[in-house]
């Protein structure tokens, strides 16, 4: 596995402090994510984690701080110069940003007024100029990276749970994003099909180049891909470490991250 | 009976309570109760279940409340000779202790107070009405700069849910609205002899306030429930959120159709209830009061002039306004649980009807004004 370092920041949390109205849920969060990372925010049940995801997907402001992206393609520096300030910078920039993202929900999130092919179609519809020829060949490879060819006319109601989470996988690849954001993509999955989808998010990270940041609490996946991670503590409401999970097991100062990691026994 | 199940038993100044037989949530649970009102008139010291036979939870509830009991008293309660599996339970149960502020029981409030939160709510949901109004107008000059993304797709299924198959409802109900007006009218100008007249009233109480009233209300319960319905289970699933990511508008792609369907489809259905609310008038008036179908016809058309006819299309393109709004607005904002779908279905039918009844009652009030 290579080595985080070996990588730039990509996306930066700088001093974040997420609220629900006065319900302070974490504060002070600063930590990188670097490119070809595959970054596990963990964390006990309620800590948090998805509502960090929903920050850097632009579903949720941050009662303080900054989440910033590094700026494509420019020169870098540790400084956040060459950073964009996410919630600060001007809604066009931010909508071309997103697009640079792909999201898996929860639920899968796939619209169901729509087949699978045209869910992958629509985000490509909207934002290229390719012939709805091409857009239908594109849509049917992404749902064949994912195991679904021949799936394309099905709506997501007449699919299994586990298949709606992979098809919301092919949609959030719909325009080969740099960085793919998922929410608990093996929640609610039998441990194969669990252990199939990992596999597969190392194949595209590996082979698409993409950063990929999973919020989890699966310790299995979390070792399994996991580079890097952040670890959100519910008790003190902040950050107690970051640093790849599969030597935070053995080596973290912090008996909570070590118990989190091992299921309660280190 | 009960004293066969427990039985207080004195033996040097120490109470010990003997428990027997069957301890299931299928016994009757009032001797629980008998016991502890026993234990608070003379507290006992140890418990001892050698003689149960069939236990579950109810068994371990009972204990756990003698024991709370027992340390607000400042005193301690020994177990004995129970079930190993009684034992690990209890234990169990008491192993963490309550965590400070879980406990849900909300502080009363004053009437004072409960006054001001609805206030604050009200007013927060005013907030939200106006900001969702803007953004459609904004949708829809977006539309207009040829700049809204919606799927041509869904308009037409929309149009054709709003239209075509809103028809049957809309044929009974302003079909018996006219029978009712011709009714009423024939009962008070009959007395005058002047049951013609009857014409008049059928057809500018039509076109002027029931057609288009009457359609605004089956619209409201029918298609401002099902979009609040529909937008809201979108919510439910993140569906929403999946637009907002890609960047695309929720207002265009979902409510700019809406809106567009309602504003075509209201004014043609109550042109359509306007027909044929006139002609349920003049089969009572035929049938009923002996007048002919030419007399009632022309009446009809000296009666109802451009203005009645616009009036009541202007409205109705009001009402689908305020129909396609009021039901997105409930469906966007909805919670996410199946409850609050179901709230989001009804406030936007109330809303809707009020806002119809509301508007209406205006334009009654403008128009006399002016003379109009």
């Amino acid at each position: 596995m290579s080595s985080a370092s070996a990588y730039l920041p990509i996306i930066r949390a700088d001093n974040l402090t997420m609220a629900y109205g006065d319900f302070v849920v974490q504060r002070e969060l600063t930590f990188d994510i670097n490119q070809h990372d595959i970054f596990i925010i963990m964390g006990g049940s309620g800590c948090g984690k998805s509502t960090l995801l929903k920050h850097f997907i632009g579903l949720k402001e941050p009662a303080a701080g900054k989440v910033l992206f590094r700026n494509g393609g420019g020169e870098t520096h540790g400084g956040n110069e060459s950073f964009i300030d996410f919630w600060q910078t001007a809604e066009k920039q931010r909508q071309k940003l997103m697009q640079r993202c792909g999201v898996l929900y929860q639920s899968g999130a796939l619209w169901s007024s729509m087949t699978l092919a045209e869910n992958i179609a629509l985000p490509l519809g909207e934002y290229t100029d390719l012939s709805e020829q091409d857009i239908r060949h594109l849509a049917s490879l992404k749902l064949a990276l994912v195991g679904l060819n021949g799936f394309e006319d099905y709506y997501p109601s007449e699919i299994s749970g586990g298949m709606r989470k992979r098809a919301g996988l092919a949609r959030a690849l719909a325009l080969d994003p740099d960085m793919l954001f998922l929410d608990e993509p093996s929640a609610g999955l039998d441990p194969i099909s669990a252990r199939l989808l990992d596999d597969l998010i190392l194949q595209l990270r590996d082979n698409l180049g993409c950063t990929v940041v999973v919020v989890t609490h699966e310790l299995a996946s979390i070792f399994t891909i996991g580079n890097n991670s952040v670890f959100l503590d519910a008790d003190s409401k902040t950050m107690l470490t970051t640093g790849d999970p599969k030597e935070l097991v053995n080596h973290s100062e912090h008996d909570t991250v070590r118990r989190f990691l091992t299921r309660g026994e280190a | 009976m009960n004293g066969e199940r427990f039985e207080i038993t004195e033996h040097q100044g120490a109470r010990e309570l003997l428990l027997a037989g069957d301890w299931t949530i299928h016994q009757e649970l009032e001797t629980s109760d008998q016991i502890i009102q026993a234990y608070q008139q003379m507290a006992f010291h140890k418990v001892t279940g050698a003689a149960v036979e069939q236990w579950d939870s109810a068994l371990i509830s009972l204990l756990l409340r003698l024991k709370q009991l027992a340390s607000q008293q400042g005193a301690t309660l020994e177990l004995g000779a129970f079930p190993e599996g009684v034992m690990q339970l209890v234990a169990l149960a008491g192993k963490v202790p309550e965590r400070q502020g879980t406990n849900k029981q909300k502080a009363k409030s004053s009437l004072l107070s409960n006054i001001g939160d609805k206030a604050i709510t009200d007013y927060r949901e005013a907030l939200n009405f106006f900001f969702f109004l803007g953004e459609s107008v904004k949708s829809v000059l977006r539309l207009f700069r040829g700049k809204a993304r919606f799927r041509g797709r869904d308009l037409r299924e929309i149009l054709s849910d709003t239209g075509p198959e809103a028809l049957p409802i809309v044929t009974l109900i302003s079909v018996l609205v006219g029978i009712i007006l011709a009714f009423v009218g024939a009962v008070q100008l009959r007395q005058f002899g002047a049951e013609i007249y009857v014409a008049d009233l059928v057809s500018i109480a039509m076109v002027r306030e029931m057609g288009c009233m009457m359609t605004g209300i089956i619209m409201a319960g029918r298609t401002g429930a099902a979009f609040a319905a529909r937008i809201g289970t979108m919510q439910v699933n993140e569906e929403i959120d999946a637009f907002k990511t890609l960047g695309i508008s929720p207002m265009d792609f979902l409510v700019l159709p809406r809106i567009l369907a309602l504003v075509i489809m209201m004014p043609l259905l109550s042109l359509y209830a306007d027909v044929l609310g006139i002609l349920g008038g003049a089969a009572i008036s035929i049938g009923a009061m002996g007048l002919s179908f030419t007399e009632y016809w022309n009446q009809t058309l000296n009666a109802v002039d451009m203005i009645d006819i616009s009036l009541g299309l202007i409205k109705a393109f009001i009402f689908g306004i305020v129909i396609a709004i009021t039901g997105c607005m409930n469906g966007i904002m909805s919670g996410r649980s199946a409850s609050a779908v179901g709230d989001a279905a009804t406030s936007a039918v109330v809303a809707g009807v009020v806002f119809i009844i509301v508007i209406d009652g205006l334009f009654a009030i403008v128009t006399s004004l002016l003379g109009i």
